[in-house]
Formats: C-alpha cells, sequence, structure tokens
C-alpha cells in the first residue's frame, strides 16, 4: 500500500494509477458493450442477462453481492481516474502560467489527445445521466423496474434521447483510443516490435466499442430491436 | 619571467609515473579545506572539477553559458585518439607520441606528449564506464577509425558527436558533484580578471551576466580552462562565444603566452555566403575520402560546374600531392585553396570557395554508398546552403579552427605565475605547431581527468596554510578596475557596433595573420591593429546598462581583449622567421612550396611577456630538445 | 526579402513584457534565422535602441544554447532544425513572424527570449550520470555492449537540452528529456546498478521543478531538434514502475 501511495506522489506515478483504473474502466466499457448485444436476442434473453448479472458469484456470493463489488470497484476507478486528472490538469495550468501569443502545439499530434479533458468531462455527465436513464430511471418516462429490455426499447424510441447517446459515442471513442494508447504508453509497453501495431489497436478497440454502442439506439429507432 | 619546464628526469615513457610518485599529496582531511576555482566547463574545465571535488577538494567552477554542457568541446565531431591497438594494426603509445610529436612539426614538448598518449588509454576505459556511447562493431567491442591522414585506426567515435557525447559524460560528472555539494556551478557567471596576492593566483573576479553583478572569488589555486582563440579572426568554426579574454586577462598579471601565432586552420569548411556571415561551419574532413577537391584551369571562369570540360579543371591537390592527394595534410590543403582563390579561379557567388566534388565516387560507389557514408553531411550542407551536393559539387573553403598557442605551462600544468595553472585548448599544449585530427579531446580529458588534479595537489601540499578571501584588498582594486572598464565601454556611446568591430579585426588579421603570413603583411597589420583599437576606444557604441543581462557589454569586453591579443599573435608571427606546422611564413617555403623549418633557429616556444597596451612584448625561450624523435622535414608527396 | 517580425521584449525576470513590432529588410535567403536577427540587432544598436537577446552560441545545432517560438512552433517550421541552423529560404518576401520565448513556469523569461533552463541541470544533477571514480574504470573492451542497445543509448543522448519539448509541450512537461536520459543511461550495463534509484530521483525532480506532466500528447516529439522519441517517455514509465514494485530501494 505504501508503494500505491508513493506512486500517488509523482506524476509519472499518477499516471500509472490513472491508466491501472483506465484498464478497469475499458474493461467494464467493452464488457458492457457486449453484455447488452444481447438485446439482439430478443426480450427474454436480455432481461435474463439482466436478471442474471444479480446473481452472478451465487452460491459463493449472495443475490447482488458480487454486482455490488464491482460497482465499488467502478465507482473508485472512477473517482481515482478523476481525481488525478484533475490534479494532472491543475498541475499543467500552473506549469505554463504564462501562454504563448501563438502556439501551434495543438495542431500537431492527435485531435483525440487534446480532448482528453473535455472528452472526459461529457463522458462523465454522460454516464450520470445514462445511470438516470436506464438504471435508476429517474430520467426515464416510462420506467418499469425488472423489465430492462423495456426500458431499453422504450428509451431509444425517443429520437433526441438516441441522438444524445449516439454522439456522446464520439467523444466516448476518441477518449478509448487516446486512452488506450497513452496507457500502453504509461505502462512502458514499448516494445519496438509492437510499436507500430500500437495505434492500430487503439483504433480497432475504440472502433468497436463505439459501432457497438451505437448500433443499439439505431436499431431501436430501425425498428429492428422492438416489440 | 622565469621558465622552468619542471621536466622530470629519467626515460620518457618513464617520467610521468617517476613524477606521480614524487609529487607530494594533501592529507586527505585537509583536502575539503582547499578551494580551487576552475574557470571553464568544456572537457578540460568539467573533468577537472569533477575529478578533483571526487578527491576531495572544494571547488568552484565558472562558465558564461547557461549551463555547463553547452561549453564549445560539445561541437566536436570527428573522434578522439587512443592508442588502445584494438584493431591489432601496429598501434602503441610510442607510435601515438611519434605521431603527435611529428605532427606537431617538432614544436611540442616530448615529455608531455609521451604522457598524453599513455594517458589515452585511461581516456577511454573511463568514458567507457561513464557511458559514453562510443561505436560498437556487431561483437559488442568499441570500433575505431582513421582519422586525420592517420596510418593506424586509432579513433573513437560516437557518430559525428563525439565532442557531444565526451561532454555530456564529465557533465554527468560534474552535475553529480555539484548534487553532493563538492563543486559549486556558476553558470552565466564571466571570468574578467585575475588577482595574485604576493606574486601567487588567488582569486578571479566575474560578472554575472544575469544582473551585471561583479564578484570576486577566492581560492589556494586557479584553474583556466577558457578554450581557444580562433574568434580573433572573427569567422571561425568556434562557437560564438569563444573569446581570449581569461588568458589574455591572466596573461596581463604576468603569464607567459606561448607560441601564440601556431594557429590551425581546417580546410573544409562551408564557405562564407554574405557580410551578415556569423560563423563558418566544419564539414567533417572525411568527405576528403571521397570527394575530388578542383578549380576551374581558367581565371574568372563562372559557368556552372558541369559545364566545365575534364580538360579545363584543375584537380591541384592531386597534381601538387600525387601520392596523398586530396588527402593532404590540413594546413596544406588548406594553403592551396587560398592560393587557388587568390588566383582568381575561386568559385561560388563570392568566389571564395573551392569544390569538393562527389561526382566520381557516386558513379563509382553509387548514390546510395555515398549517402549511408555521408548523408547527414550532405544534409547539413543542403540546408545551409540550399544547394543539392548529390548533384552540384560542394563549395569548401578553409576557416580557422584551433589553436595551438596558448598560456605557457610547465609539466604540472602551472603557468609562469604561481598557483595559475591551465588545461585544456587553453594553454600552449602538446601539438607544437599543428594538431592532428581527433587530439584536442584526448588532450582536455588527459589535462582534466588524470593530470591536473594530481599535479594542482603537487602545488597545494607545498603551500603555506593563510586565510585569504575575498576581503583581501586585492580583490577590490582588481573590482574596480573591471567595473572601470565597464563603464568606460558604455559611456563611450560612438558609432559603430562591437560587432563591426569584431569583423574588422578579424578580416585584418585572417589577410595578414592567416593563414599564409608575411613580413610585410605582418608589419601591416602591427601598424594596424593599434589604429584600430584607438577607433574602438573612441567609437564604439555599446547599449544598455551594466546592471542587466547586456549581450552587447559582454561581446565589447571580449572584442576589447581580442584587440590587444591580435597584436600579440602578429609579434609573434614576425618574429617566427620560419615556416612549421600551422604557421606559413612565405619567406620560407620549399621549393615545392611547402612549410620550411629552421629547426636552428626557433626549435623553442616563444613565450612573451606581457610589457603594457602597445608596447613590444618581451619573448623568452622554452628550447625544444628531442631525444626519443628524430628530427626530420615532413614531406607528402 | 522583407519580414514583418513580432518579438518579445521583456527587461528583466519580474518585469512586464510586450511584443514590439520591427520589419527585417534586405533579408537574404541564405541567412541563418540568428544572422537575420544580428542584423536586426545592429539596426536597434544605430539607431540607438537595445538589440533582441537570445540566447546563442555554436550555431551548428549542437550546443542546444539557441531557441524560441516563432509563429507558435519552438525553433520554427523545418522539422529536426535549431533556430540556428534554420535558413531563411524558408520563408517568403511578406512573412509575418511572431517570436517568443519558451513558455513555461519552470523557464523563468530572463530577458526578452531568454530564459532560465537551469531546471534541467537539477534533473541531471538528481541521477542522470553513472558514478565513476576518475581512474578507476576497468578495461574498456572487458564489457561488451550489444550493438543495438549502443545505437539506441546513442539515440537517446544526442539530446541537446535546448527545452524546445518543454515548450512544445501542452503541460510544460519535461519527459522528453528526462526520459532520454533515463534512456541513454538505462540502455548500458553500465547504467544497471543506479537505474532503478536514477529514475526516481529524476521524475522526483523533475516533478518538483514544477514542469507539468506527460499526456503522450506528443507535440514534443514533433518539436524535438534531435528526434528523440516519445518512445523514451515510455521506458521511462516502465522503469518508475519497476522501481517502485520491483525494485523499491525504500
Ligand atoms: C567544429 C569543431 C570540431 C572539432 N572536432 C574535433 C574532433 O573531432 N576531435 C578533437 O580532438 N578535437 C576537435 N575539435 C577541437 C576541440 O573541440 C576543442 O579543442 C576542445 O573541445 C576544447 O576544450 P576545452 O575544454 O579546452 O575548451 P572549451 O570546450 O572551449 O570550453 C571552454 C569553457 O570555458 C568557459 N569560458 C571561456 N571563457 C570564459 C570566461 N572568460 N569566463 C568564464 N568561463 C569562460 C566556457 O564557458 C566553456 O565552459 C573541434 C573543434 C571545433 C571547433
Ligand atoms: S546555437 Fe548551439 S544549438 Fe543553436
Amino acid at each position: 500500500m505504501r508503494r500505491v501511495f508513493s506512486l500517488w506522489d509523482s506524476t509519472v506515478g499518477k499516471k500509472i494509477m490513472m491508466a491501472t483504473t483506465g484498464v478497469i474502466l475499458i474493461g467494464f466499457v467493452v464488457g458492457h458493450m457486449i453484455g447488452n448485444l444481447k438485446v439482439y436476442q430478443g426480450a427474454d434473453a436480455f432481461n435474463h442477462y439482466a436478471e442474471g448479472l444479480r446473481t452472478v458469484g451465487e452460491p459463493f456470493f449472495g443475490s447482488g453481492q458480487l454486482l455490488w463489488i464491482i460497482r465499488i470497484v467502478l465507482l473508485a476507478a472512477v473517482g481515482i481516474h478523476i481525481l488525478a486528472a484533475v490534479q494532472l490538469v491543475m498541475r499543467s495550468r500552473k506549469a505554463r502560467a504564462i501562454g504563448y501569443r501563438k502556439y501551434e502545439g495543438d495542431m500537431v499530434f492527435s485531435y483525440a489527445s487534446r480532448t482528453m479533458t473535455w472528452g472526459g468531462l461529457i463522458i462523465l455527465g454522460f454516464v450520470v445521466y445514462h445511470l438516470m436513464h436506464l438504471t435508476f430511471g429517474n430520467a426515464h418516462p416510462d420506467f418499469v423496474h425488472g423489465n430492462a429490455y423495456h426500458n431499453f426499447v422504450t428509451g431509444f424510441q425517443s429520437w433526441p434521447v438516441s441522438i444524445a447517446y449516439i454522439l456522446t459515442m464520439i467523444p466516448l471513442g476518441f477518449h478509448l483510443y487516446h486512452g488506450f494508447w497513452s496507457m500502453l504508453q504509461t505502462f512502458g509497453a514499448t516494445n519496438p516490435k509492437m510499436n507500430h501495431v500500437r495505434r492500430p489497436i487503439a483504433a480497432a478497440l475504440a472502433g468497436v466499442v463505439v459501432l457497438g454502442n451505437i448500433s443499439f439506439p439505431v436499431a431501436v429507432l430501425a425498428g429492428l430491436v422492438g416489440y | 619571467m622565469e621558465l622552468n619546464s619542471r621536466i622530470p628526469a629519467g626515460p620518457v615513457d618513464e617520467k610521468w609515473s617517476r613524477h606521480r610518485f614524487e609529487m607530494k599529496l594533501v592529507n586527505p582531511a585537509n583536502k575539503r579545506k582547499h578551494k580551487v576555482i576552475v574557470v571553464g566547463s568544456g572537457l578540460a574545465g568539467a573533468a577537472a572539477s569533477a575529478t578533483m571535488a571526487e578527491l576531495g577538494y572544494d571547488v568552484d567552477c565558472f562558465c558564461f553559458q547557461d549551463s555547463p554542457r553547452r561549453a564549445h568541446s560539445i561541437a566536436a565531431q570527428g573522434g578522439i585518439n587512443a592508442a588502445k591497438n584494438y584493431q591489432a594494426d601496429g598501434d602503441s603509445v610510442q607510435r601515438l607520441f611519434y605521431d603527435t610529436v611529428k605532427g606537431g612539426d617538432f614544436r611540442a614538448r616530448e615529455a608531455n606528449v609521451h604522457r598524453l598518449a599513455e594517458i589515452s588509454l585511461n581516456i577511454i576505459d573511463q568514458c567507457v564506464a561513464q557511458g559514453v556511447p562510443f561505436a560498437r562493431e556487431y561483437g559488442g567491442n568499441l570500433a575505431n577509425r582513421s582519422f586525420g591522414g592517420a596510418q593506424v585506426s586509432r579513433t573513437f567515435y560516437a557518430r559525428g558527436q563525439t565532442g557531444q557525447q565526451l561532454l555530456l559524460g564529465a557533465y554527468q560528472a560534474l552535475e553529480k558533484e555539484v548534487r553532493s555539494g563538492k563543486v559549486r556551478m556558476h553558470t552565466r557567471h564571466e571570468m574578467l580578471d585575475l588577482v595574485l596576492i604576493d606574486g601567487r593566483a588567488r582569486g578571479i573576479v566575474t560578472r554575472d551576466l544575469m544582473n551585471g553583478a561583479i564578484e570576486s572569488w577566492a581560492a589556494d589555486a586557479v584553474v583556466l580552462a577558457t578554450g581557444g582563440y580562433s574568434n580573433v579572426f572573427f569567422l571561425s568554426t568556434n562557437a560564438k562565444g569563444c573569446n581570449v579574454t581569461a588568458i589574455w586577462r591572466a596573461h596581463r598579471r604576468g603569464a607567459g603566452f606561448a607560441n601564440p601565432c601556431f594557429t590551425q586552420i581546417h580546410p573544409t569548411c562551408i564557405p562564407p555566403s554574405g557580410d551578415y556571415q556569423s560563423k563558418l561551419t566544419l564539414m567533417s574532413e572525411s568527405l576528403r575520402n571521397d570527394g575530388r577537391i578542383w578549380v576551374p584551369v581558367k581565371q574568372g571562369d563562372t559557368r556552372p560546374p558541369k559545364d566545365i570540360p575534364e580538360a579545363e579543371r584543375d584537380y591541384y591537390l592531386e597534381r601538387h600531392y600525387p601520392s596523398f592527394g586530396n588527402l593532404a595534410p590540413r594546413d596544406i590543403a588548406s594553403r592551396r585553396a587560398k592560393e587557388a582563390v587568390d588566383e582568381g579561379r575561386g568559385v561560388g557567388p563570392s568566389g571564395v570557395g573551392v569544390y569538393l566534388d562527389f561526382r566520381d565516387s557516386i558513379g563509382r560507389l553509387g548514390r546510395d554508398v555515398i549517402a549511408e557514408r555521408y548523408g547527414n553531411l550532405f544534409d547539413m550542407y543542403a540546408n545551409i546552403t540550399g544547394e543539392n551536393p548529390y548533384e552540384v559539387p560542394m563549395r569548401i573553403y578553409p576557416a580557422p579552427h584551433y589553436t595551438m598557442g596558448g598560456l605557457w605551462v610547465d609539466y604540472n600544468l602551472m603557468s609562469t605565475v604561481p598557483g595559475l595553472h591551465v588545461a585544456g585548448e587553453a594553454n600552449f599544449s602538446d601539438h607544437g605547431a599543428n594538431r592532428l585530427g581527433a587530439s584536442a579531446l584526448m588532450q582536455g580529458l588527459a589535462d582534466g581527468y588524470f593530470i591536473l588534479p594530481l599535479t594542482i595537489g603537487d602545488y597545494i601540499a607545498r603551500m603555506k596554510p593563510d586565510d585569504v578571501d575575498t576581503s583581501h584588498p586585492a580583490f577590490a582594486d582588481v573590482e574596480r578596475e573591471v567595473r572601470e572598464q565597464a563603464e568606460r565601454l558604455l559611456s563611450i556611446n560612438g558609432s559603430r557596433t562591437v560587432n563591426d568591430f569584431h569583423r574588422e579585426l578579424g578580416a585584418l588579421m585572417w589577410e595578414y595573420c592567416g593563414m599564409a603570413r608575411s613580413e610585410e603583411g605582418l608589419r601591416t597589420a602591427l601598424r594596424k591593429i593599434p589604429e584600430l583599437r584607438e577607433q574602438f576606444w573612441r567609437d564604439v557604441r555599446v547599449p544598455g546598462g551594466a546592471a542587466t543581462l547586456n549581450q552587447s557589454l559582454e561581446h565589447a569586453g571580449r572584442v576589447a581583449d581580442f584587440l590587444e591579443f591580435a597584436e600579440l599573435m602578429c609579434y609573434d608571427a614576425l618574429d617566427r622567421d620560419e615556416s612549421c606546422g600551422g604557421h606559413f611564413r612565405v619567406e620560407h617555403e620549399t621549393a615545392e612550396g611547402e612549410a620550411r623549418r629552421d629547426d636552428e633557429r626557433f626549435a623553442h616556444a616563444s613565450v612573451w611577456e606581457f610589457t603594457g597596451v602597445g608596447n613590444t612584448p618581451k619573448k623568452h625561450r622554452e628550447e625544444l630538445t628531442f631525444e626519443s624523435v628524430q628530427l626530420a622535414q615532413r614531406s607528402y608527396k | 526579402m522583407k519580414l514583418k517580425l513580432h518579438v518579445w521584449r521583456q527587461n528583466g525576470p519580474g518585469n512586464e513584457g510586450r511584443f514590439e513590432d520591427y520589419v527585417a529588410e534586405n533579408v537574404s535567403e541564405h541567412m541563418s534565422f540568428l544572422e537575420m536577427l544580428d542584423v536586426v540587432n545592429e539596426q536597434l544598436i544605430a539607431r540607438g535602441d537595445e538589440p533582441i537577446a537570445f540566447d546563442h552560441d555554436c550555431r551548428e545545432g549542437i550546443c542546444g544554447s539557441c531557441g524560441f517560438m516563432i509563429n507558435g512552433e519552438p525553433h520554427g517550421p523545418l522539422p529536426s532544425t535549431t533556430v540556428c541552423q534554420l535558413h531563411m529560404r524558408n520563408y517568403r518576401d511578406g512573412d509575418e513572424l511572431w517570436i517568443e520565448p519558451w513558455r513555461a513556469t519552470a523557464f523563468p523569461v530572463i530577458r526578452d527570449l531568454i530564459v532560465d533552463r537551469s531546471p534541467l541541470d537539477r534533473i541531471v544533477q538528481a541521477g542522470g550520470y553513472i558514478s565513476v571514480r576518475t581512474g578507476s574504470a576497468p578495461e574498456a573492451n572487458n564489457i561488451a555492449v550489444p550493438k543495438a542497445n549502443a545505437d539506441l543509448a546513442m539515440d537517446a543522448a544526442e539530446c541537446i537540452a535546448c527545452g524546445a519539448c518543454v515548450a512544445a509541450c501542452p503541460n510544460a512537461s519535461a519527459m522528453l528529456f528526462t526520459g532520454a536520459k533515463v534512456t541513454h543511461l538505462g540502455a548500458l550495463p553500465q547504467g544497471q546498478p543506479e537505474r532503478y534509484t536514477r529514475v526516481v530521483e529524476m521524475v522526483t525532480m523533475h516533478d518538483d521543478e514544477g514542469f507539468g506532466h506527460c499526456t503522450n500528447h506528443g507535440a514534443c516529439q514533433t518539436a524535438c531538434p534531435k528526434n528523440i522519441k516519445v518512445d523514451y517517455i515510455g521506458r521511462l514509465n516502465a522503469d518508475l514502475r519497476k522501481a517502485k514494485f520491483r525494485h523499491p530501494a525504500g
């Protein structure tokens, strides 16, 4: 534990923490997307899957217990990820207190890397909305507890909601793309033989997640998923 | 002025080990009580500071750049010699010794050169251990190349950045000692004078270049490792900041200046392109391995090179020196280029330059091979000139590059002022009248790592302890003089810039005391320099104040010293009525147009004593005796 | 050609600075950028003004003294080129140039275009060396170094500490500089004994000096005149992680 705390002391250490929590979050995002593909198998399969999440780990864990543990881990990961990000952003503001009259530094590398902060904030806002929308239901006009399929379909039948979901997938994609690549860099996974594939892999990962997620509202609106 | 070279007795190959045994040692517990000032953080200065700190001395190190890592040594490209004989091609300490004495045209001290050759072995070990990334063979062993006309491969190199890597090694060792508190590094500090107390060097006065503060520093011994003075020519391959100030000020305080006229001109530099030219860039000499040097046969031939037929090209080096051809030694190649230009056969827009043509080697070896060998040099050339050397021949011209002369030192590297030690290019060194390629780095590191830290102990051990510090009135006096000089420079407010004067002085020196010198020319220079100096002090304009960062003021102080020093250089060149190494007097050439030495009259180092600005300096001589090497005339026919 | 210059002028560390406008006339395409400024300076002095202060020494692209922003790019627009090696043929008649010092809290402006880069020396002091007492080194060829390692070490060692990486980085981070030294020494067998303490000490000093963190943006690599790669930052990161978990020195 002392080592973990001492990691927190340096900028590089903080980045390692960000990368570690990032891996957890990437894992979640990917799993979430794959799980949701069940929606294409119909209401029963999807509801069964949603219910199954609660009973995961039984009988070793009680109903919902493992899910809670996962939630806590995710929440902690999000917390650490954000805390490190905030501290680092403040630090970099301080590191260049006086800015340039003219600055081309932003133009040189990827759009993704310079939108990490903004993208992160948008994603954070989206996550809150998404939880209220499809998990807790308070932002859902027709929420039925226990019927995830119903909530899913009726939720996405609203054009504005679907468009909002689709649009936020763009910053998510960039965030994943740069985040994944950056994670490899931060872990120092810079084997020269692998270098040229690092970016393509990051792009593929981001692409798959984004396309998968976008397919849900699109499918609902197109009537492929419904009753 | 007494010249006691303190050469140890005994056979030349035993002198150094014998001397090391005979030197007095400072009690280790007392070392930290002894302060040493090192001015300069190039190879010599950084190595000396780091090593003396390791030994326990309390060191203050100074440089005028913003970091010790930027000393001019960083720019050395080619490599460093050492008699390791890794290539098993017959090299040995004895051969390196012999080559260096001969290469220096028999104007160096045998004992010093032998020591240098011995120490060359340790230098490589030391640098490798520090992590200097020398070139390696596939087997993992160190690689070598042959350099500067040597017949063995003894040059170690780190791509084209050997100086950089060696300096970074020394710099890192220095910074380690800074961290440990044993060295205080004073960057952006320029030494402006030396302070003597009871005839001994006891400190220096500096200007803090950030805020103009004039400060005093006291020590038991002072080391100058401030590099060479090629910038007396204004245009040279040296960094812009290189100057003569530290050693000139020491000379004014009594240190003998040896062989100031021994300067080296490098044959392969990119010619100046206009009157705004601020420095000249060296192109590695290795280019001469595959390039052919020529000028048009006809005078004033302005046709593009490709339109000049073979019969109308004069490959003058190949013509004059059939066996060495384009690889003739630096001084010969340089002089022949000047000759061609003086005849009106120079090339390029300014007519100052000769062709270095790769057409034939590209034809023979293919463009790829040439690109592999010289790709980065070709790129550099293209970047600077805007011409593509694969298509159009390069244009090159000689430029001042290195100065063999410097403050006279004895075998312990101590000048004629007790306590004042001089290392690296700043001393009159081991290169005699001409330095071989890749030997300056070797000498700087030998002085800094292996000689000075020991010999300075011998001096300190013999000192009577006292409590001199900067409260001694001598410091206040020198500080006042330094302040007055700055104020004087700032108050003239004339009409010409410092750069303008420097440029004029440089042109004058290049004309009369450059590659070829004549009695008449030198007398002209000796008339013109005092005039220019007088004009400078009447008409220079130095803007700004004394209490801020003021680059014009820095430059003005340096040019003021060059204006005094230049005269000494010409006196020495006039006095040395022979040709040897880099010093070529037109009156003394062989029938083939080569340098003719006069060993009867000039087998000595000329050591000059300062007698006041504008006065004729007083000459002393250190006779050179050659016991191990036979005096012989050089021939490259 | 004729150029319009907006140059940052500042009298001293604490002072307010401002942009001044100058016109550079009769600029030859063969001039280097610094020679162009020399000419402007000569004119400034002639008319009684103070010249523009900028650091420079070797003018060969190796000492690392020179460097400032030209139109928002460190060392100007040419890749792998310091400003002393940048030639005016890269500009056109009538161009307008904004010339600014490096901007980083760790690099306070001393005057005009000159900044204080001493934090880079202190990062080296913290551990950027291999400890070896002079004269105690073993015979050089006793330790063979695979050519690949020697080449990697050399690639990383080419850094000239000009500070362009810091200037370019949106976070004003000096990680490229630090990573290059960690990589150089870590690639060699001689550098192993101090490898893990070195990285911790250097990173700590880097942070203490007030540099920002690396967001893997890559602007440093684009700006670097010596082609130092962001991969070296990855190596530094890996070494730091190992230092903390596998080789903690306490
Ligand atoms: C382009 C070029 C290429 C070269 N290539 C080679 C090569 O391949 N092989 C080789 O052997 N040699 C080469 N040389 C020669 C060699 O680089 C130098 O002779 C050598 O580096 C000089 O080292 P030094 O330590 O004596 O002085 P420098 O490295 O010049 O250091 C001088 C130091 O003194 C300081 N200083 C000077 N004056 C003052 C003052 N008044 N106050 C305070 N500080 C002061 C400076 O700040 C600097 O730190 C080359 C030279 C040039 C110009
Ligand atoms: S002046 Fe040395 S790198 Fe530009």
